[in-house]
C-alpha cells in the first residue's frame, strides 16, 4: 500500500474522513490548527460540513446536535480549548452520544504555551467535567498509529456510544511521517436506531442528558458504569517492547512511548534489561497486563511529559508490590533519552529511592 | 339547548382563573372541588348563555378547554 | 356542533408541569398548533432548554434533543448542519438564551442559521427560584435584587430580539404577547412566519414570547399579565422587529 508523507494534525484530518466522518465544528487553536485547515477543503470534497465555531462551547454542542442525527462527527483542540469542551463532553457522555475529540495538548496550566505536553492526562483520563462518566482516551505515539486508531475511535464511538479522545501532543502533530491509509475492518455495529432524524412515520424519539428521578438517575449511571467495565474487558490495548524479563519497566504513552523505545534500545548496548509498557488505551486503562507485566521487576520508572498524572493509575495498579518512580517534565521540555538512562543507571546503583 | 358548548378537562385545569376574566359573558368560575392533583379548576355556570367566541380556550395556559358551537 | 377550539394533536395529552398562569404551555400548544397545521411533525426536530420547560420534549409530537443549558442554538446548528432538509427549532427562557448562552444566539443569528429560535422571556430566571435575568426590568425585585434592579450594579434590561435584527444573518425577529386572545392570533400568525422564514431558507428566525411568571413575580395568574402588559410590553414592544428586506416595526 502507498506510503505518503504526512504531518500528524493532516493525518488524523484525513483518517477522519475516511473513517466516514462528515462534520466537523472545532476553533483554532495551536498546535493543532492544520486538522481544521486540512477538513475545511477536504470534508466538503466527500458531501460533508466544516464549520469554524465561535468557541469551543459552541463547537462541542454543535457535535453534540451532529451526534444526536446519527452522523460521525468530530472536533479537535488543544488543552484550553478542550479545558471549554469540558462541559459537553459530560454531556455527551450522559446522553450517550457518539464523537470524536482530538485533543493535541499544549503545556499547561492556563493559557500555557503552545509546546508539547501530557499534562492533560488527568482531564481526558479522569473525567474533566462533571459527574461519574468517562470517555475512551486513546493515545497514539506514531502518525501511523494516529491514523490506525482515527478509524478504531469512530468505530469504538458508535460500538459503545460514548466520546473517544484521541489524546496526542503538539509533537505528533506536528510531526511528518510515511503513513498508509489502510482501512480496518471491524465487526457491524448496529444501527443508530435512536438516532434523531425526525419522527417520520415512526414513533418519536428524544436524547437528552438530564433525568430528574433519582432512581432514574443512578439507573442511567449503572448503567454507564457497566459499559465502562466492558470496555476494560473487551477494548484494553497496550504494547510493549523490550527484554522478556526487564530487570526495569519503563511506562509511557504517546510520544514519551517513542523516547522510551530509545532508551530500551540503547539500554540494551550498555547491557541493561529494559522493557517498555505503553497503554494504547488510557480509558480504559490497560490493568491487568501492566499487573502482570510489572511481576519480578525491580522497579517501574514512570516517564511523563507532565509532573505525574498517568503515574497514579500505574501506582493503583501495582499497589505498592513495586517501586514505582517518576520522571516527568513538562511546560514543553521533553524528556531526553540520555537523563532517563542516567536515571535508570542511578535506579539500579540504588542511589535512587522511593 | 344551548348554542355553544364548553369542554374544560377538569385533570388539566390548574384553577389559574385566566379565562374567568377573558370571557366576555362571565360564565366561567372556579369551582369549590378539587381535582386529583389537588387544584380547583373553573366550571361554566349557564353555559345557555355561551356565546362560543373561544376566549376561554383561547388564553388558557393548559390547553384544558375546548370550544365548540352550532 | 363546530370545533372553535380544540387541544391540537401534535400537543400531547398530558398535563404540563408549569405552575398555574405560567405561559411556557401557551407558548408551546402555538408551536404544536403552527407545526400541526404546515404539516411538518414527522420533519421537524426541536432543541429544549434548561429551565421549567426543560421537559418540553414530554409535551410536543415531535423528536427532540435536549443538551446543556444555553447551549440549544448550538445544538440546533449541529442537527442543522447533519439534516439539512428538516425542521429545527430550539425553545429557550431568558437566562438560557440571553445571559449564559448570549454567545451562541448571536452567532446563530449572524450565521443566518436556517433554524427557528423561540426565546420565553419571563424577566426572571424561573427553574433556579426567581433570580434576576438579563432582562429583569429596572428596579424589579428578584431574589438576587432584593431592592431592585439597579442600573449602576447590575447594567440594564436586555432588549435581545433588537440586538439580534442587526445582524445581517436574521431574517425575521418578532416580540409577542399572550395576554389576550388577540395577542395570541398575532402570535401564531408570528411564528407561523418564523418557520416559513427557514423552510423558504432565509434565514434565521426568533420569536420572543413575554411570559408572566405568577410563581416567581408572587403575583396572582391575573396581576401578572396585568403586570406584564403595563410593565413588560413599553420596554420591550411588540411588533416584527424584522423582516428581511424591510425593518419594519409594526404590529402584523
Ligand atoms: C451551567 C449551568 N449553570 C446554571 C444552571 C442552573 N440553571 C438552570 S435553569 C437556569 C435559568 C433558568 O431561567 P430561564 O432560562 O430564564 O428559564 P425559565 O426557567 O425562567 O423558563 C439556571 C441558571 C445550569 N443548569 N447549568
Ligand atoms: S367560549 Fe367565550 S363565552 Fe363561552 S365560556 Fe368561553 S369565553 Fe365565555
Ligand atoms: S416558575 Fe415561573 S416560569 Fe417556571 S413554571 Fe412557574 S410560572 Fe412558569
Amino acid at each position: 500500500m502507498e506510503k505518503i508523507l504526512m504531518r500528524g494534525n493532516e493525518a488524523v484530518a484525513e483518517a477522519a474522513v475516511r473513517a466516514g466522518c462528515r462534520l466537523y465544528f472545532g476553533y483554532p487553536i495551536t498546535p493543532q490548527n492544520e486538522i481544521s485547515e486540512y477538513l475545511s477543503f477536504r470534508l466538503p470534497q466527500v458531501g460533508g460540513v466544516f464549520l469554524q465555531a465561535e468557541s469551543e462551547v459552541a463547537a462541542i454542542h454543535m457535535v453534540y446536535g451532529a451526534a444526536a442525527t446519527g452522523a460521525r462527527v468530530m472536533t479537535s483542540s488543544s488543552g484550553p480549548g478542550v479545558s471549554l469542551m469540558q462541559e459537553g463532553l459530560s454531556c455527551l457522555a450522559a446522553a450517550e452520544l457518539p464523537c470524536v475529540v482530538v485533543n493535541m495538548s499544549r503545556g499547561g496550566p492556563g493559557v500555557g504555551n503552545i509546546q508539547p505536553a501530557q499534562s492533560d492526562y488527568f482531564q481526558a483520563v479522569k473525567g474533566g467535567g462533571h459527574g461519574d462518566y468517562r470517555l475512551i482516551v486513546l493515545a497514539p505515539s506514531t502518525v501511523q498509529e494516529l491514523v490506525d486508531l482515527t478509524y478504531r475511535a469512530f468505530y469504538l464511538a458508535d460500538k459503545y456510544r460514548n466520546p473517544v479522545e484521541i489524546l496526542g501532543d503538539g509533537m505528533l502533530g506536528q510531526m511528518m511521517e510515511p503513513v498508509t491509509f489502510r482501512e480496518p475492518e471491524f465487526p457491524p455495529l448496529p444501527p443508530k436506531d435512536w438516532a434523531i432524524r425526525g419522527k417520520g412515520s415512526g414513533p418519536r424519539k428524544w436524547v437528552v442528558c438530564l433525568d430528574l428521578d433519582p432512581k432514574g438517575l443512578e439507573a442511567l449511571n449503572l448503567k454507564l458504569q457497566r459499559k465502562y467495565r466492558l470496555l476494560e474487558e473487551q477494548e484494553t490495548d497496550y504494547d510493549t517492547f523490550g527484554d522478556p524479563e526487564p530487570e526495569i519497566l519503563l511506562v509511557g504513552f504517546g510520544t514519551v512511548g517513542r523516547i522510551l523505545k530509545s532508551v530500551v534500545r540503547e539500554g540494551k548496548k550498555e547491557g541493561l534489561k529494559l522493557a517498555l509498557f505503553r497503554p494504547i488505551t488510557l480509558f480504559p486503562f490497560p490493568k491487568a497486563a501492566l499487573f502482570e507485566k510489572a511481576k519480578g521487576v525491580k522497579g517501574i520508572l514512570v516517564v511523563e511529559m507532565n509532573l505525574g498524572q498517568m503515574l497514579e493509575d500505574v501506582e493503583l495498579v501495582v499497589r505498592g508490590k513495586v517501586p514505582v518512580f517518576f520522571l516527568g517534565h513538562t511546560g514543553g521540555v521533553i524528556p531526553t533519552v540520555s537523563e532517563i538512562l542516567e536515571y535508570v543507571h542511578g535506579l539500579l546503583k540504588e542511589e535512587i529511592r522511593v | 339547548m344551548p348554542r355553544a358548548r364548553v369542554v374544560i378537562n377538569r385533570e388539566f385545569c390548574k384553577g389559574c382563573a385566566l379565562c374567568t376574566y377573558a370571557c366576555p359573558r362571565g360564565i366561567l368560575v372556579i369551582s369549590r372541588d378539587f381535582n386529583s392533583r389537588g387544584y380547583y379548576p373553573v366550571m361554566v355556570t349557564d353555559e345557555e348563555q355561551c356565546a362560543g367566541c373561544g376566549f376561554c380556550a383561547q388564553v388558557c395556559p393548559d390547553v384544558a378547554i375546548a370550544v365548540y358551537r352550532e | 356542533m363546530k370545533v372553535v377550539f380544540e387541544r391540537p394533536k401534535t400537543l400531547l395529552e398530558k398535563p404540563f408541569t408549569y405552575c398555574p398562569g405560567c405561559h411556557h404551555g401557551l407558548a408551546q400548544r402555538l408551536i404544536a398548533e403552527v407545526i400541526e397545521e404546515l404539516g411538518i411533525a414527522d420533519r421537524t426536530i426541536g432543541v429544549g432548554p434548561i429551565g421549567c420547560s426543560v421537559y418540553i420534549y414530554e409535551f410536543i409530537d415531535v423528536d427532540f434533543v435536549v443538551g446543556a443549558h444555553g447551549r440549544a442554538p448550538a445544538i440546533a446548528t449541529g442537527i442543522k448542519r447533519s439534516l439539512p432538509d428538516r425542521v429545527v427549532f430550539s425553545y429557550q427562557g431568558d437566562g438560557d438564551i440571553a445571559a449564559i448562552g448570549t454567545a451562541e444566539i448571536i452567532h446563530v443569528a449572524n450565521r443566518g442559521e436556517l433554524i427557528t429560535s423561540f426565546f420565553v422571556n419571563n424577566a426572571v430566571f424561573g427553574m433556579t427560584g426567581g433570580q434576576m435575568a438579563p432582562t429583569t426590568l429596572l428596579g424589579q425585585k428578584t431574589k438576587t435584587t432584593p431592592l431592585g434592579r439597579d442600573p449602576q450594579v447590575h447594567g440594564f434590561p436586555f432588549r435581545l430580539g433588537e440586538c439580534l435584527s442587526v445582524l445581517e444573518g436574521s431574517a425575521y425577529i418578532a416580540r409577542v404577547a399572550l395576554t389576550r386572545p388577540q395577542f395570541i392570533r398575532q402570535a401564531k400568525e408570528c411564528i407561523r412566519k418564523a418557520f416559513l422564514t427557514q423552510m423558504e431558507g432565509k434565514g434565521f428566525s426568533l420569536i420572543e414570547i413575554l411570559s408572566p411568571c405568577p410563581t416567581n413575580w408572587g403575583m396572582s395568574p391575573k396581576e401578572a399579565v396585568d403586570w406584564l402588559e403595563e410593565k413588560m410590553i413599553p420596554y420591550f414592544p411588540l411588533g416584527e422587529l424584522k423582516v428581511k428586506g424591510c425593518n419594519s416595526r409594526e404590529t402584523p
